[in-house]
């Protein structure tokens, strides 16, 4: 198993954050990872980006150019990485701010109103872990089990508290993950 | 005790200082490796181990630091990025000159000048051809993988020490930044200065009434001197080139073409090695491990199990891909190609180059 994964927003909606929790993760279940954030003056207030690698084989290049799966999480995201989602492929994106929707039919599209979902649970720092949920309702790839472990690890004691919190929003991303175009 | 944990290049980088037993780390931040003194301060290996970290008033101050402290036989350690790796070269050359241990990171960005933060392999001639004056070489470690940016700073003490040489582990943007398993290290403990004065009889360690002065210099007025220090340098260079070249060779058993690289170039190009096997190209990857000594018998010798071309794959306009057209002497083509400027090609376009300019040129 290999997933290539981008995951494209505004800096400060936890995209790198949301990358490091997958790839602590996949570690915690033995899998190679790698992760590679865009880096630069484009994070301070603009768009952010991370690509994720989880995989069973060592990984070759972390620099990719066509994903399997993409989480879009603002408009200029959308516009920049619609068209690397290889064929087949997983797009899952937030409607919020959205004016011009997903339009390939050659992929598998997915929404979650992750923006709303997280104003509702009063929490809008658990924006990021809501998409993760519904991330994972569609790529299981790695177990909750493992995702909170991974948390355990990765989080300083003190933050610990706030794993029921975060394990809550990943809930809500798996129930409320809502499929948009299908392919047979 | 190992420990397995997820972390940044320059982080790594940072973590291993600490437990290979360095005394000291001098530095001053800039763009893409910030993270190592960053990670130093936030970690205080001042109260783990007792090593200094001190953010110096410039590069030239931290090298000139460097210099002082090898020169006191202790482990330390500078990292910087091209434009302040360029301030440091006076200070470099004068460490070779001096027959110092030190080692030294640089996490390339594209330049020329200020240039971009963004990643870059074009300070191979700086790293490999000298960089700062004089007829010296240093040993260049490229580490294409986060475990590497931690074991090499453990290996590149080892070797600096081992030659009385500068070791350089020439990073780039990518592996600096990128976040990946690493399986640390059993930390080792710093030497006591008593071990030092007994293991290193050249340290400048305080001289006693009876002994003779220990002198750390470059210079030596008398050419005649000089020239024989300059040969005695040339002897352990070669030295160093015997013994101490690595490589690695990926898919090369039956390779018929070639991708010669290191670094995250060299990540890049296995994966091209890959889409190119899905073809049906025999495609094998050279990866350099180090860049000096360079493995230029090793490269030579892939012209007799079959190889018909090169493709050296590199972050530049051509830089390494001289060393390789040195090694290969005609037995074989080879073509360079790479994106530069602080753009990072793609296995694709890498793919594309090997068909274009090897198999079909």
């Amino acid at each position: 198993m290999t997933e290539e994964l981008i995951i494209a927003g505004f800096g400060g909606q936890g995209v790198l954050s949301m990358g490091k929790i997958l790839a602590y993760s996949g570690i915690m279940q033995d899998q190679e990872v790698s992760w590679m954030p865009s880096y630069g003056p484009e994070m301070r207030g603009g768009t952010a980006n991370v690509t994720v690698i989880v995989s069973d084989e060592r990984i070759s290049s972390p620099i990719l150019t066509i994903f399997d799966s993409a989480i879009i999480l603002n408009q200029q995201s959308l516009d920049k990485f619609e068209s690397g989602v290889r064929p087949g492929g997983v797009l899952l994106y937030d409607p919020n701010g959205i004016t011009r929707h997903p339009e390939r039919k050659d992929i598998n599209i997915f929404q979650i109103e992750a923006a709303s979902l997280a104003a509702e649970m009063g929490s809008t720092k658990i924006f990021n872990m809501i998409v993760f949920g519904a991330y994972l309702k569609i790529k299981p790839i790695v177990k909750i089990e493992n995702v909170i472990r991974g948390l355990k690890k990765s989080l300083p004691e003190r933050y610990h508290k706030l794993i029921p919190l975060n394990e809550d929003a990943i809930n809500m991303g798996i129930k409320n993950v809502k499929a948009i175009h299908e392919l047979k | 005790m190992s420990e397995l944990k997820l972390m940044k290049g320059n982080e790594a980088l940072a973590e291993a200082a600490i437990r290979a037993g360095a005394d000291a780390y001098f530095g001053y931040p800039i763009t893409p490796q910030s993270e190592v003194i960053e990670y130093l301060m936030a970690e205080k290996p001042f109260d783990r181990t007792g090593m200094v970290v001190l953010q110096a008033e410039s590069e030239i101050a931290a090298i000139n630091m460097v210099y002082g402290a090898a020169g006191a036989g202790k482990k330390v350690m500078t990292s910087s990025s091209s434009p302040g790796i360029s301030l440091k070269q006076e200070g470099i050359s004068y460490i070779a000159g001096a027959e110092l241990p030190c080692v030294y990171a640089n996490v390339v960005r594209g330049g020329p000048g200020l240039g971009t933060i963004q990643p870059s392999q074009a300070d191979y001639f700086q790293s490999t051809k000298g960089g700062g004056h004089g007829d010296y070489r240093q040993i260049v470690l490229a580490p294409a993988s986060v475990q590497e940016m931690a074991d090499f700073v453990k290996d590149g003490f080892e070797l600096a020490f081992k030659y009385r040489i500068p070791v350089l582990i020439l990073s780039d943007g990518v592996i600096g930044q990128m976040m990946e398993k690493v399986d640390l290290f059993d930390p080792i403990p710093r030497m006591t200065d008593a071990e030092i004065k007994e293991k290193y009889p050249w340290a400048t360690t305080g001289k006693k009434s009876g002994t003779a002065r220990r002198i750390i210099t470059s210079l030596d007025l008398d050419s005649h001197k000089m020239e024989e220090h300059n040969i005695k340098l040339q002897a352990k260079y070669k030295t160093i080139a015997q013994h101490e070249t690595r490589y690695e060779l990926i898919d090369c058993d039956d390779a018929e073409y070639i991708f010669v690289a290191y670094g995250s170039s060299a990540r890049i190009a296995q994966k091209a090695v890959k889409l190119a096997r899905a073809k049906g190209i025999k495609a094998g990857l050279f990866r350099l491990i180090t860049l000096f000594p360079f493995p230029s018998k090793q490269i030579h010798d892939m012209c007799g199990k079959g190889a018909k071309g090169f493709l050296a794959v590199e972050m530049s306009a051509g830089q390494m891909v001289e060393d390789v057209l040195l090694a290969v002497k005609g037995c074989s083509k080879v073509e360079h190609f790479g994106r530069y400027g602080g753009i990072v090609h793609t296995p694709e376009e890498v793919l594309e180059a090997m068909e274009q300019k090897i198999i079909g040129g």
